[in-house]
């Protein structure tokens, strides 16, 4: 409750700067409302130069002409655009230079969120430790990034995407919006034109990072709607692996977040893309509060052989609109797709993911699971698709979705089209109810209900929690078992 | 040990155990026999604490402790176990975490400090050995796959791990073959001591030629109508229940 204490105050302080942004240019907060002015004030408040000013207000222009969507399996009031912040940052002195420099209450923050940024860099020299480097982003800023300079040293870049605007403007602009155009859907449009910050990585050609890559996201300032924007190019025959964790503190207002998140593989490269999402997931009773996750993620499997796997685990938000996708549009290039999505008190997920194969002898594996408890709802909605050039292309699906309780609900919406006639598309499906006999069987042999509720679901979620890099299974765990809490009787 | 008295219980509203009294010393092996329908099974969900088993009067202690009050679990922790009649499977979890987890979770509830993951392989080793289960087969998904007599002698495995004090074995024998038959009730003697007490439920008198019980109650009708040495099942076996079903 402490970090929810001192969000409060933190916002509290913040609240005293939102006066008069046309003059103070020290202050944080853009006023409430979206028009083509607060788009500028984003844009010079970050210094972007003038493409990447126009860039955002061809979108902005673009969306204002676009509906908002209503085709998921989602309901909630509508979203006041105008009601909402769409840029804050913490009051930084100056740009930190190292985590000396970081306000050490917003490290303390991060600590809380179990990110140990300090002792990452002690364990920096460590031989054998885990090593992972940060970007964290706090609301709309990355404030520090951690083992720059020996990502430097390999050649890769990794840092916030307002520095790679800044620093490497050929790269942003060469790929930038390649994978999901500015128009691609509605919010994807509005985070193109009102994009915070978020981060970048660029992989050269042959380089394997040196470490697992990872990202701290949270939501932080009341009413600002978050809007990452990253960007991962891996370069021919390159590989990263990129964790992602989000989290946000409790509020009584929904808050949207809407981000962008595009990846990159040429020739022979490889991305793995992990996340773990725990926001906020409104009041469990009414459905009060919570996050809308209206996020876009898609990789283009741009070169032959490349391959792209996303792996995510979703326990938090009050929505989930969400499809990590991939356009495997390289011969030979594959795609997977591994889920864990668990709803519970009023949260709604429709979640799941795009299989495109437009090359031939494409490859894509889709194993999604779905757990559903208290009044929830969850649905997995998939698309995989040959285009007539895509010999050879094969799927495979395995679609499992559990249920705990007798109030919730699970949903299997696939699409499979198959536009030539030389593919193998295989797609397995299955709805099972917790049972009260492996439950009894369970306590019986000593386990409390809440363990027993833990060991089967994370039987159940096995296939998925494999593939997750060893720390964040261990962390994925522990939020499998918190966010079931109360779920039984 | 166990000590039951005038147990009424019901399932959703309707009363199966109609004042069931029953004494097990500890170090005595009894056996409860009747025929189908007569709330065998009932008996052990009502004293291991199953959800839907409703207990409308009566006692039933461990130890002079009661037992009806607690959790499932809590009953566990006190050393009550049952044998599945039909174990469950639970997929996606492999046995050795299973049972682990159950011991852990024990040990947890009595104060006592968990297993490390060595000790606990050479417990493990060593009664799946004697139990002629193949190790490799601990670590796949519990009971998932497993054939009748694997699922029967995986609980007899958790049983000599968890090394309860009080032990109900329910229809232990259906779905044996003589050979799994043997294996099982070896491994159900070598659990028999002083300070263990054991319940065997069963509807054939084939099983006690291998469990021989100290003691053979009949059931019928929700209560126990007989009580006898082991001659008692053998001549259940050549005349059957009906003279009980009737008198019950």
């Amino acid at each position: 409750m402490a970090a929810v204490k001192q969000t409060v105050e933190h916002v509290q302080s913040l609240e005293r700067y939102k006066h008069g942004f046309v003059t103070d240019i020290e202050q944080d907060f853009a006023p409430k409302g979206l028009n083509a002015d607060i788009v500028r004030f984003i844009s010079g408040k970050k210094g972007e130069p003038e493409w990447m000013l126009e860039w955002r207000l061809g979108a902005f222009e673009r969306w204002l002409a676009l509906e908002e969507p209503d085709w998921a399996k989602v309901s909630f009031p509508r979203i006041d655009y105008q009601d909402s912040y769409y840029y804050a940052a913490p009051r930084a002195k100056e740009g930190p230079k190292s985590l000396d420099d970081v306000d050490p209450d917003l490290l303390e923050t991060y600590k809380k969120l179990g990110i140990p940024l300090k002792e990452q860099e002690v364990l920096a020299g460590v031989v054998g430790a885990p090593r992972y480097a940060v970007d964290a982003v706090f609301d709309s800023v990355s404030v520090v990034t951690t083992f720059k300079k020996e990502l430097a040293a390999a050649g890769v870049i990794f840092c916030s995407m307002s520095e790679a605007i800044r620093e490497h403007p050929d790269l942003v602009r060469q790929y930038l919006g390649s994978v999901v155009p500015v128009s691609d859907n509605y919010f994807a449009c509005l985070n193109s034109a009102v994009f915070s910050d978020g981060s970048f990585v660029y992989v050269p050609p042959g380089v394997r990072c040196p470490m697992e890559l990872s990202t701290y996201f949270r939501i932080n300032a009341e009413n600002s709607g978050q809007f990452e924007r990253t960007l991962i190019i891996a370069d021919k025959g390159a590989y990263v692996s990129y964790l992602e964790g989000c989290t946000a503190p409790m509020r009584d207002e929904n808050q949207l977040h809407a981000a962008v998140v595009e990846l990159v593989a040429l020739e022979d490269a490889e991305i793995k893309y992990s996340t773990v999402q725990n926001w906020y997931p409104g009041d469990p009773e009414t459905g009060k509060g919570g996050i809308y996750n209206f996020v876009t993620k898609r990789a283009d499997c741009r070169g032959d052989r490349s391959k792209v796997s996303w792996t995510q685990v979703e326990t938090g938000s009050a929505i989930t609109w969400k499809y990590p996708s991939c356009v495997l549009r390289g011969n030979g290039s594959s795609g997977e797709f591994y889920s864990i999505a668990i709803t519970n008190g009023r949260q709604q997920a429709d979640t799941g993911t795009k299989m495109i194969h437009l090359g031939a002898d494409t490859r894509s594996r889709i194993i999604s699971k779905g757990i559903s408890a208290g009044r929830s709802s969850n649905t997995y909605r998939g698309l995989v698709s040959a285009h007539p050039k895509a010999k050879g292309a094969r799927n495979f699906t395995q679609c499992d979705s559990l249920l705990i309780g007798k109030h919730c609900a699970a949903h299997t919406v696939p699409y499979v089209e198959a536009r030539n006639g030389h593919t193998v598309f295989e797609h397995e499906a299955t709805t099972t109810r917790l049972s009260e006999d492996q439950l009894f069987y369970a306590r019986q042999r000593g386990l409390s209900e809440e363990e027993a509720v833990q060991l089967l679901v994370n039987g159940f979620v096995k296939d998925v929690l494999q593939e997750l890099p060893m720390e964040f299974a261990v962390e994925a765990q522990k939020l499998v078992a918190i966010s079931l809490e109360g779920s039984v009787g | 040990m166990l000590s039951v008295s005038n147990l009424h219980a019901a399932v959703d509203g309707k009363e199966i155990l109609k004042g069931l009294s029953l004494e097990v010393p500890a170090g005595e092996v009894h056996a409860i026999m009747g025929p189908n329908g007569a709330g065998k099974s009932t008996l052990s969900y009502v004293l291991t604490g199953r959800d839907g088993y409703e207990v409308t009067e009566g006692s039933a202690t461990l130890d002079g402790e009661d037992l009806l009050s607690l959790e499932p679990e809590e009953r566990a922790a006190k050393g009550v176990f049952l044998s599945f009649q039909y174990p469950l499977e639970i997929p996606g979890v492999p046995a050795l975490t299973f049972v682990r987890t159950a011991l852990n979770a024990q040990r947890r509830a009595r104060g006592e400090p968990e297993v490390t993951a060595p000790e606990f392989l050479k417990l493990v080793r060593a009664r799946a050995g004697e139990l002629k289960i193949d190790f490799d087969m601990l670590k796949r998904a519990l009971n998932v796959g497993f054939s009748g007599g694997e699922k029967k002698r995986m609980e007899i495995l958790q049983m000599a791990i968890l090394q309860p004090r009080f032990l109900i074995l329910d229809e232990t024998d259906s779905g044996l073959d003589i050979d799994a038959l043997k294996i099982v009730a070896d491994g159900v003697n070598a659990l028999r001591g002083p300070d263990r007490g054991m319940l065997v439920i069963t509807h054939y008198q084939r099983l006690l030629d291998y469990i021989k019980p100290d003691r053979v109650h009949v059931l019928a009708g929700g209560r126990i109508v007989a009580s006898g040495g082991p001659e008692l099942a053998l001549q259940l076996e050549r005349e059957g229940y009906d003279r009980y079903a009737r008198a019950a």
